[in-house]
């Protein structure tokens, strides 16, 4: 499995989990497949581009920060666009940015540039 | 009449063992070590300007065989070229009757100085790169018969090397069919060999394989690994093989698994290649499961989780935090 293909994996399943989660918070349950939906969406954007990352750069490090600021940034713009509720949402999809960047850095075979 | 001191008599002693060099291009430095058969000496290549070590018979018409078997080791170590065997350059008779081979100097350390320091995985390399001459050697049909740690140099830069070919003998290839031009090429090197038959027990006791210590005729390169099990098993516990249930109390149960594969009293059930070997360590190194050792399902878990701790580590934080979060606002 190829790093954007483990991004876009792993940032789905992760996606779909979080918001599968609003499930637990009374007010949400009625739109519960639309945040599944869109999380889930959301989720698979971040994966891809962070494993775009990975592909280009090798740093674990790197990886991360990435991984962090892509899952913050994605999730305030859905914050935003709910207008509230902002630490709910930017933790969780900071943390998901910050696993698949892990991942991706960490997993999946590493390509070599080309020589010309 | 007056007797000889120790002091003086020990010094006639040494003169005697001094090789004639006259006559050849080698210079004598000292004295480096000393075996049943012969002597080691540093020496001076004067034509070549390089040290080089001079392997020296202590008798000029020794019993067993043993200058023909100098220069079988010669020959076997000039059909093996490979980083990890120390090369022989030169070869003959001295102006005193006496057998000599001429090898590479080799200035390092032997295995169980260079180890003192090691940590395991390092160690588990180390024995990966001993393997590797070996299999290059039993591709094409030679077999050590003497490997133990003493016969391992560790160089200045890293760089290993199996020694003391002396007892090799050529045995079956270790290559598929296809291959066997390589092992048929040296097969008349064989008729040269001094015959070591039955009952005629060769080798290091403790490194030696059963078959090898019971003096069967047909050992085949699977003795060799025998012994590099035994290597392992010292590289591991820091003890000779034989108290291998004793001394491998610390040592991982995987890693027990292969030392004890690797020194099965029936051939059959050891390792059938140096790499088979290697290929095991390689796989425990990275966190695999290994062919000698089935594991249960909680050992399992363990090296998974061992294998992956900090992603576990970061997800199990992701849940916990979700949790956090449903509880909350239950509240």
């Amino acid at each position: 499995m190829n790093k954007i293909v483990l991004g876009l994996a792993l940032g789905a399943v992760l996606g779909a989990f979080d918001g599968m989660t609003a499930w637990f918070t009374p007010e949400a349950r009625a739109e519960i497949v639309g945040i599944v939906v869109g999380s889930t969406v959301k989720g698979i954007i971040a994966g891809v581009l962070i494993g775009v990352f990975a592909r280009k750069v090798h740093s674990l490090a790197l990886g991360i920060v990435f991984g962090l600021a892509v899952g913050l940034i994605l999730a305030f713009l859905v914050a935003y666009l709910q207008h509230g509720y902002y630490f709910q949402i930017m933790l969780p999809g900071g943390m998901v940015g910050l696993i698949v960047g892990y991942a991706t850095q960490k997993y999946g075979p590493v390509t070599q540039p080309r020589r010309a | 009449m007056k007797s000889l001191s120790h002091r003086v008599v020990a010094r006639l002693q040494a003169g005697m063992q001094l090789p004639d060099l006259n006559g050849t291009r080698y210079n004598l430095l000292r004295y480096l070590a000393g075996g049943g058969m012969g002597s080691v000496w540093l020496a001076e290549d004067t034509l070549l300007k390089r040290r080089v070590a001079l392997k020296v018979l202590d008798l000029a018409a020794p019993a067993d065989d043993l200058d023909v078997r100098l220069l079988s080791e010669a020959r076997i170590l000039a059909g093996l070229e490979h980083p990890g065997i120390v090369p022989v350059h030169d070869a003959g008779t001295l102006a005193d009757g006496r057998a000599f081979c001429c090898m590479k100097y080799v200035e390092g350390q032997t295995l169980a100085q260079h180890i003192a320091t090691l940590k395991l995985p390092d160690r588990l390399r180390l024995l990966q790169r001993i393997a590797e001459p070996l299999d290059f050697a039993h591709a094409r049909g030679f077999i050590h018969r003497d490997l133990k740690p003493d016969n391992v140099m560790i160089g200045a830069f890293g760089e290993v090397l199996v020694m003391d070919w002396g007892l090799a003998k050529v045995g079956v290839s270790s290559l598929e069919a296809g291959e066997t031009e390589i092992a048929t090429a040296v097969q008349p090197m064989q008729n040269s060999l001094p015959a070591t038959g039955q009952g005629r027990v060769l080798g290091t006791r403790g490194y030696m394989s059963p078959e090898q210590a019971r003096g069967d005729i047909e050992v085949d390169y699977r003795t060799d690994i025998f012994s590099l099990g035994a290597i392992l098993t010292f590289m591991l516990t820091g003890s000779a093989p034989g108290e291998l249930p004793a001394a491998s109390g610390r040592m991982p149960r995987p890693m027990r698994a292969i030392c004890e594969k690797a020194m099965a009293a029936d051939p059959n059930a050891r390792y059938q290649s140096a790499a088979e070997l290697t290929a095991d360590l390689a796989h425990y190194l990275t966190g695999a499961p290994v062919s000698a050792y089935s594991e249960s399902l909680l050992e399992r878990a363990g090296r998974i989780y061992a294998q992956h701790r900090t992603a576990v580590a970061l997800v199990s934080v992701y849940l916990f935090m979700r949790l956090l979060f449903i509880l909350l606002a239950r509240r």
